[in-house]
């Protein structure tokens, strides 16, 4: 099998080659950049993300690579986010109020309610509501490790295809066509998770 | 749902895990990488490796372990020990830490918490604390240099600033329980636990696989973190695992 060539958008913050490295070991030829025109090449896109919302937001806009994300979503190729990564696809977050998302799917994310401690940072049981292709071979019920505060909340639930209980259900991933997103680590949740970045990476092929 | 992780932690110097690792068919005790990648095969949540000589000339040769991690274990993984500056904090993160612990340095200055925090999020912020409780039993001090060196602070008010500041997470070692196997100060980890509103690690004296479950029963920690139990394959993950699901803690399956 070739591996098929995936970016993995670098601008520049945190710890971004987790999830590069961990694309290597599931199959593809993931690279870190922020070149548009290797983006443009790419079977599929990777937008990663920790830290804070807005941070992430301004990161990306001073990479210049917020354009590179609307151009890949249009072209119908794979794309996904991860964590912070997710969380940019949607409208606006109340963590860092008048900072504008990429509005990619409508709705906002917002503080994880409830008696719980905040961050999750820790594991966490997949309640798959709709079945997906990244769900391909994965358990029933599969473990992943989530980092997070605050939790996005779509316009539309529809695009929900699992959640995790948390204080309450929180959205885990979403799908609208080709743009799939978690609000866990696949790339630190063990042999679970690398099942489902290989699962992205074969439909990138 | 709350999901108890249980945490091995590995002593590193110069590359190398020290305090005697003796793993059976092991073939290389010593090489972190080696090691983490059986704790993640044996079902632990997370790893936290601890640079314990922490000199200048050494923080090479740990981003390259980091690197090495990274690239070979896809679980989380906390790097602690000689991170002074946002730039130490930089280097380990760019190399493929999740987190970064900070203990001395943040007592010292704890703008450093802020900073980090800025920089990278709450998510990669641990303040480890080592509390040693007072003379007149009345509560905590801060101690550094591995329980050498008393600081005047009280523990639980330093935690509550640390949080304050941007720490995301408490890695809490009991001095008066750490070797002793005699499982967590539980009154310390309670009183630390249901003060904050982050997750705490307890740890410091465990020697049984009930002192895990105890930690978090009694203690209510988000995590438990033991070195020489599972180091010694005196026990497993997965027997660890398996007691504090039996008594009702929830954990990942291994």
């Amino acid at each position: 099998m070739t591996q098929p060539l995936i970016a993995v958008l670098d601008y520049g913050i945190g710890n971004l080659s987790s999830a590069q490295k961990a694309l290597v070991r599931s199959g593809a030829d993931a690279r870190l950049t922020r070149d548009p025109g290797l983006a443009r090449d790419a079977a599929g896109v990777v937008l990663p993300g920790v830290g804070a919302f807005g941070a992430c937001m301004d990161a990306l806009r001073a990479a210049q690579l917020e354009d590179v994300v609307y151009e890949s979503v249009a072209s119908q190729r794979p794309f996904m986010g991860i964590c912070v990564g997710m969380q940019m696809l949607f409208t606006s977050s109340v963590e860092s109020p008048g900072v504008a998302g990429l509005d990619v799917i409508h709705g906002t994310v917002e503080l994880i309610e409830g008696n719980v401690r905040r961050p999750q940072m820790q594991w966490n049981e997949l309640h798959i509501e709709n079945e997906d292709p990244l769900f391909k071979a994965l358990p029933k019920t599969p473990w992943v490790y989530f980092v997070h505060s605050y939790s996005a909340v779509p316009k539309d639930s529809s695009v929900v295809v699992a959640t995790c209980a948390y204080g309450q259900n929180l959205t885990a991933v979403v799908r609208q066509k080709n743009v799939v997103a978690t609000q866990f680590h696949p790339e630190k949740s063990a042999k679970d998770g690398l099942k489902l970045l290989h699962n992205f990476v074969s439909a990138c092929s | 749902m709350e999901v108890a992780r249980v945490i091995p932690c590995l002593d590193v110097t110069n590359g190398r895990v020290v305090k005697g690792v003796n793993f059976v068919d092991l073939r290389d005790a010593g090489d972190p990488v080696e090691l983490a990648a059986r704790y993640d095969l044996q079902g632990a949540d997370e790893l936290v490796f601890l640079d314990i000589t922490a000199s200048s000339d050494n923080r090479n040769t740990m981003i390259h372990v980091v690197e090495r991690t990274a690239a070979e274990v896809f679980i989380p993984f906390t790097v602690g020990g000689g991170i002074r500056a946002l730039e130490d904090a930089r280097g380990i993160l760019r190399a493929g830490a999740d987190k970064v612990s900070v203990n001395t340095s943040a007592v010292e200055r704890p703008q450093l918490i802020n900073e980090i925090a800025a920089e990278f999020g709450v998510q990669c912020v641990v303040c480890a604390v080592d509390a040693k409780r007072t003379a007149d039993g009345s509560g905590w001090e801060v101690f550094l240099h591995g329980g050498r060196t008393p600081t005047g602070k009280n523990a639980l008010e330093w935690i509550t600033e640390a949080v304050q500041r941007g720490a995301g997470e408490i890695l809490l070692t009991s001095m008066d329980r750490d070797g002793t196997r005699e499982g967590f100060d539980i009154e310390l980890t309670r009183a630390v636990c249901d003060s904050v509103g982050v997750p705490v690690i307890a740890s410091g004296g465990v020697g049984s696989l009930q002192h895990l479950v105890d930690g978090v029963v009694q203690g209510h920690a988000s995590g438990v973190l033991a070195a020489s139990i599972f180091h010694f394959g005196e026990h497993t993950i997965a027997e660890a695992k398996a007691l504090m699901s039996a008594q009702g803690v929830v954990v990942r399956p291994v």
